[in-house]
């Protein structure tokens, strides 16, 4: 009987777990280690974030399915991996630090055959001075990464709509609170929600929205862009996004890293080397993401976090770590198994995988400050990583150690996005994109990197129809109910 | 609604050399029969996208 451990009941940790424990059967063990007792889809956070969603909408408890699933579940965070064991201890295990289920604080050595890494990232508040400290969000500014931010950010903007309303303009500054910030595409889909909000609230004439981001040019979302199919046209990232802040009457800073906040302002430097600074009566930052921190060992008890996690902390896994410059870039540095080079029996996957590199092209400011986006590992390309790390780990338990692994590059991969404000069926519109691949391929696709026959965007009714669909569908699929195995990532 | 979002243009401002969406292209974005339409080829869309990834 194997045992397979995975870190993270995320995205990418959930759909990796379900489906290894769906095709062990009951021969084999799965076991999911998650701080968390409760799953969230993180995408409907921003309708959270707006007072749209409850928090119990977007979110249920992860042991009763769990249990459904034949899976154990333990409420712990992972501390440290022991992938050689350790002298008391011939098999890998990783030791863990339960945060609920009655055992809060108590330590536990997990043994495991495989290791998925799925841990998601440590939200890392405290890199900009007064944005929080460590991974917990400060007090001036607000966030939309987990729900209970969000139902907290909900609060604070109905504040100021109340303010708007007894005659106080407000202002308001959304975007990412740091320079090396990934995710700009929650943020983007949250500010066109408030300006939704202000407008249905009949205030919007009374707020000043403005955004502030780490791309050098809007649209980049930190995939360096991308050419969408419009009207006959191969139509840049940056020319619809542009357009969409215009018609919105929203304003912009890009290629800013935000170095200080405090209340009611952000200080900012920028890709040029200027100093300034912003004031906000409410602002939604995102943080940037390090790994959870997770330390690695040998069997000597010896420190082995650098060779087995990147200096950002996430695990190193089938990458090019050697690229190099922009110039020498290539779609086949990404990873395509997700499996460590050193240890074959761990693979991390979703934001836990360290990247070869950015996908935008990395800037800094003359006075040598990184500034430009981090590349983002979320929603579908985590999941259908998280499926293709479990169908590997499966294979090679059921078929035998030298069974051939399975691939899911971001460079031949696709996106769907959906970016929608309102919450009405007939009220609200959406901005709906793929991407295809999400990495861009200059050799293969040249010129723009991609696919344009499968790479296009359209503001309308239908994507708000898609995403509400979006919501319910993979809340049904993550609750594992009849057919779920039928939706695709 | 009909030139809404012609008048944010700020003259050599952030948003001057953008595009905005005339009463045409507003209307296409919230009409439902056209919507509908869209939706069927947009969920095909990103259906091939899916299959495409897997």
């Amino acid at each position: 009987m194997a045992r397979v451990v995975v870190l993270g009941g995320g995205v990418s940790g959930h759909t990796a777990a379900t489906f290894a424990a769906k095709w062990l059967g009951k021969n084999h063990e799965v076991v999911v280690v998650t701080p968390n007792s409760k799953w969230n889809w993180i995408p409907s956070n921003i309708w959270v974030g707006v007072g749209q969603m409850t928090k119990e909408d977007v979110t249920f408890e992860l042991e009763p399915v769990y249990k459904k699933a034949g899976i154990t579940f333990k409420q712990a965070k992972a501390v440290s991996i022991n992938p050689e064991g350790s002298e008391s201890s011939v098999k890998p295990f990783v030791t863990i630090e339960y945060t609920g289920q009655g055992k809060a604080g108590s330590s536990e050595n997990v043994e495991y055959d495989y290791l998925i890494n799925a841990t998601g990232p440590k939200l890392n508040f405290g890199a900009t001075p007064g944005l929080g400290e460590g991974s917990n969000l400060g007090e001036f500014t607000v966030s939309v990464c987990t729900a209970d931010h969000a139902d907290h950010a909900s609060h604070e903007l109905q504040k100021c709509i109340d303010k708007m309303k007894k005659g106080e303009r407000q202002k308001f500054l959304v975007g990412t609170g740091h320079g090396m910030c990934t995710c700009q595409g929650a943020a983007f889909e949250y500010i066109f929600n408030i300006e939704h909000e202000l407008k249905k609230a009949g205030v919007r004439d009374m707020a000043d929205i403005k955004w502030i981001s780490n791309e050098s040019f809007l649209g980049d979302f930190g995939v360096g862009g991308l050419h969408m199919k419009a009207m006959g046209f191969a139509v840049s990232s940056r020319i619809f996004a542009e357009s969409l802040f215009a018609e919105r009457n929203v304003d912009w800073i890009i290629g800013a890293h935000v170095n200080r906040v405090e209340k009611g302002k952000v200080h900012y430097e920028l890709l040029d080397g200027t100093m300034g600074e912003e004031t906000f009566d409410f602002s939604m930052l995102i943080p940037p993401f390090a790994g959870v921190g997770l330390k690695a060992y040998n069997k000597a008890g010896e420190d082995i976090t650098s060779s087995v996690f990147a200096p950002n902390g996430f695990m190193k896994v089938d990458a090019n770590y050697a690229a190099g410059s922009y110039e020498n870039w290539k779609a086949s540095d990404w990873p395509s198994t997700y499996q460590n080079p050193t240890y074959k029996n761990m693979f991390a996957c979703g934001i836990a995988f360290a990247p070869p590199h950015p996908i935008s092209k990395p800037m800094s400011s003359p006075n040598g400050t990184a500034i430009g986006p981090t590349p983002p590992r979320t929603g579908m390309p985590s999941g259908i990583m998280g499926k293709t790390v479990a169908r590997s780990i499966c294979d090679l338990i059921l078929k035998g150690e030298n069974a051939p692994l399975h691939k899911a590059s971001m460079a031949e991969m696709g996106a769907a996005c959906v970016a929608s404000a309102g919450k009405g069926l007939f009220n609200g519109t959406a901005a709906a994109m793929t991407i295809y691949p999400v990495v861009p391929d200059f050799e293969k696709y040249p010129g723009t990197g991609r696919d344009t026959d499968y790479t296009f965007g359209e503001i309308g009714l239908a994507g708000h129809w898609i995403k509400h669909i979006l919501h319910y569908m993979f809340i049904y699929k993550a609750k594992l109910n009849p057919g779920w195995t039928m939706i695709p990532e | 609604m009909s030139k809404y979002g012609e008048k944010n243009i700020k003259a050599y401002g952030n948003n001057y050399t953008t595009m905005t969406p005339g009463p045409f292209a507003k209307f296409l974005r919230t009409c439902v029969v056209y919507q509908f339409i869209r939706f069927i080829i947009i969920n095909l869309k990103m259906l091939v996208v899916v299959k495409k990834s897997h």
